[in-house]
């Protein structure tokens, strides 16, 4: 028996495709997407621990030493067990799995906008400003980003001052690493933009936008650049993933995000002294980072076939 | 084509100057070099400190510091003892004359730390770029072959895995298994430490058996990178049309996919393999520094820590002039492998 639901649904099949804006295109084929799901699922659960999990142990529990417990393998009371002074690795985990994250996320927002505003100025000009700003960016970009970094956290190292927000402290280093990720990450958003306001300039609507005498600034920010958000999308997506990677292995050598603030990677520090008595303590942090490069790995790239304008059609 | 190579080259000379001097900048300001001077003596203080810095002519402006360093000092007198009048003559030959500097930590002029550190780096490098290659072509082309197939979702599935892997927890896991757990059960197990057993000497069996696990670690990574921009070449070349008239003219499949997909799929690849052709220089840093494998990232990386500048400036100079060199060649590689494409 049709209930008057399903009658009206009959009555109004699904709507045509080009009923949908864009966004919703994108929205219907990433959902088909099944590894992009699946990325978008890992990273919901990583998001549920991270944060669900500060409601279970407080940060001062994963702060709290206890050198009587050092090195312990996982128990019912450290389901992960316990690092070289006695700290709750899980607990830490959770923190830490907070602060790569917002290292990666703010990290790519300042990538994001030299990266933009350098490709935009680059592609919209052209000519001298395009051959210099190209020149700088491809400069940078010939030296080995890794090597950059550590360079960049001993000139900065201990220069920020530790600060509290939200009642919690915070290691001044964690601004250091935040700036010098996004600062040396910022090449490849300001090629991808470049490119695509080279060919977005010589459309009509920017011819007919310049006739009406619309300021340059006003082109570029509100006509050329919302033009060019799919690709940029995705770049800062992948970007996300390479920052807490960085993140990892700049802290891993010892020259990250200092205490008393916990991240993944400075909870990988001391791994190689204990790779044989005390896995645990480096098998864990590295898992999360592992998950949840995986899960925005696979997300951007599902992203990057929902977003392609060439299969947007479909 | 001689006109393009030499007007690339000629292009070069003011990217080079540019990265000198971004690196210079941040280099000179990233720490006391002094402070490594004296080793595990204790530090250099009052007279001795003054009389070092002008000696090593970091009370000079950065400007000045940056063209001794490219052109020397020799031409002219440092002021040493600090009475307003220079006297003793410099001594700095500059980059541009074959003059790396000397290290601030061990004394030894940079050119010559570095080539006892550069072939180490080259071994392990090459090794694992053919390594990566060989893979990386092979798993390619299968999941191409089958795409869809059950083995295809699989290389798939662990090639975003390989690609996410952060290298500590790989190199770290390698090292429980490969070289913890396999002695634990009394099996014969993998050497994690060093190049070679000291108590053995330097013989090529050691050192292979010494990179095996360092270039699993280097190679697991990329091999997943590589094989999905195979596989995706490989594909998007299988659907032009003169593969079509391959197929119609009845030729055997092995041809077709070797003599016209492969070489067409080729063209992206050589540019990916070329582009980090350059970087192999800098060595890996990460896995260099877990494996103790002495190498150049490794030499960095102990001289970033004690800001030893001179050291830092030339690898990263030298890593620099390798990649644009690559580029270059790259470049020019991919004007015989396409005739569709000219330079002029």
């Amino acid at each position: 028996m049709a209930t008057l639901s399903e009658a009206v649904n009959a009555a109004q099949p699904d709507s045509k495709p080009h009923d949908l804006s864009p966004s919703q295109l994108a929205w219907r084929k990433l959902r088909q997407n099944r590894a992009a799901m699946f990325g978008l699922v890992l990273f919901g659960l990583l998001l549920a621990y991270i944060i669900g999990g500060s409601f279970v142990f407080p940060e001062e529990y994963a702060n709290h030493t206890d050198l009587n417990i050092r090195l312990q393998p996982p128990s019912a009371a450290h389901p992960f067990g316990t690092d070289p002074i006695g700290r709750d690795i899980m607990a830490r985990t959770i923190y830490g799995g907070q602060i790569s994250l917002a290292i990666g996320v703010a990290s790519v927002a300042i990538a994001l906008i030299v990266g933009v505003l350098v490709g935009a100025f680059a592609g919209y000009y052209s000519g001298k400003t395009d051959s210099i700003l190209m020149r700088f960016t491809e400069a940078v970009l010939n030296i080995p980003t890794l090597f950059l970094l550590i360079i960049a956290a001993k000139y900065a190292g201990d220069k920020i001052q530790n600060f509290n927000l939200f009642g919690r402290e915070f290691s001044g280093s964690l601004i250091v690493i935040i700036l010098i990720i996004g600062f040396t990450s910022w090449m490849y958003l300001a090629r991808i933009v470049r490119s695509e306001f080279l060919s977005l300039k010589e459309r009509e609507y920017v011819t007919a936008a310049r006739a009406l005498g619309v300021k340059n600034s006003r082109i570029i920010f509100r006509h050329v650049l919302p033009n060019t958000t799919a690709p940029i999308i995705v770049a800062a997506t992948l970007g996300i993933a390479t920052a807490i990677l960085s993140e990892a292995y700049i802290s891993f050598l010892g020259l990250g995000v200092r205490a008393p603030t916990a991240t993944w990677g400075n909870m990988l520090e001391d791994a190689t002294r204990y790779i044989e008595s005390a896995p645990h303590i480096w098998f864990f942090p590295g898992l999360m980072i592992l998950i949840t490069v995986l899960a925005i790995n696979f997300l951007g790239d599902g992203l990057r076939d929902a977003l392609d304008p060439r299969t947007l059609a479909k | 084509m001689g006109r393009y190579i030499i007007r690339r080259l000629l292009q070069a000379i003011p990217l080079l100057f540019l990265i000198s001097i971004i690196v210079f900048v941040l280099i000179m300001n990233m720490g006391d070099p002094l402070v490594s001077f004296a080793g595990r003596n204790g530090q250099v203080k009052g007279k001795d400190r003054e009389r070092l810095i002008r000696q090593l002519g970091l009370d000079q402006p950065l400007y000045m510091q940056y063209i001794v360093w490219l052109i020397g000092n020799d031409w002219m007198k440092i002021d040493v003892n600090g009475d307003g009048t220079p006297d003793t003559p410099g001594e700095r030959r500059g980059v541009l004359r074959g003059d790396l500097g000397t290290s601030v930590v061990t004394k030894q002029p940079v050119l010559k730390m570095i080539g006892d550190r550069l072939p180490n780096t080259l071994l392990l490098m090459f090794t694992a770029e053919i390594v990566i290659i060989v893979f990386a072509l092979l798993l390619g082309i299968l999941s191409a072959v089958g795409q869809y197939s059950w083995y295809d979702n699989l290389f798939t599935g662990l090639s975003f895995v390989g690609f996410s892997m952060p290298v500590p927890l790989l190199a770290l896991g390698l090292i429980y298994i490969f070289g913890v757990y396999l002695k634990r059960a009394g099996l014969p197990y993998f050497p994690t430490v060093g190049m070679f057993e000291p108590s053995v000497g330097k013989t090529p069996e050691q050192v292979l058996w010494h990179m095996a696990l360092p270039i699993a670690t280097l190679s697991i990574i990329s091999i997943a990178a590589y094989s999905r921009f195979i596989r995706s070449n490989m594909l998007e070349v299988s659907s032009q049309d003169y593969m079509r008239t391959a197929r119609s003219k009845g030729l055997s499949e092995r041809l077709i996919l070797f003599k016209h997909a492969l070489k067409n799929a080729a063209l992206p690849i050589v540019t990916l393999i070329g582009l980090d052709l350059g970087f192999l220089l800098a060595g890996a840093l990460v896995t260099e520094t877990i494996f103790s494998w002495p190498g150049m990232g490794r030499l960095f990386y102990d001289h970033a820590v004690k800001s030893d500048l001179p050291v830092l400036m030339g690898i990263l100079m030298l890593i620099s002039v390798s990649v644009v060199f690559f580029q270059i060649v790259t470049d020019v590689t991919y004007t015989f492998l396409d005739p569709r494409i000219r330079y002029h």
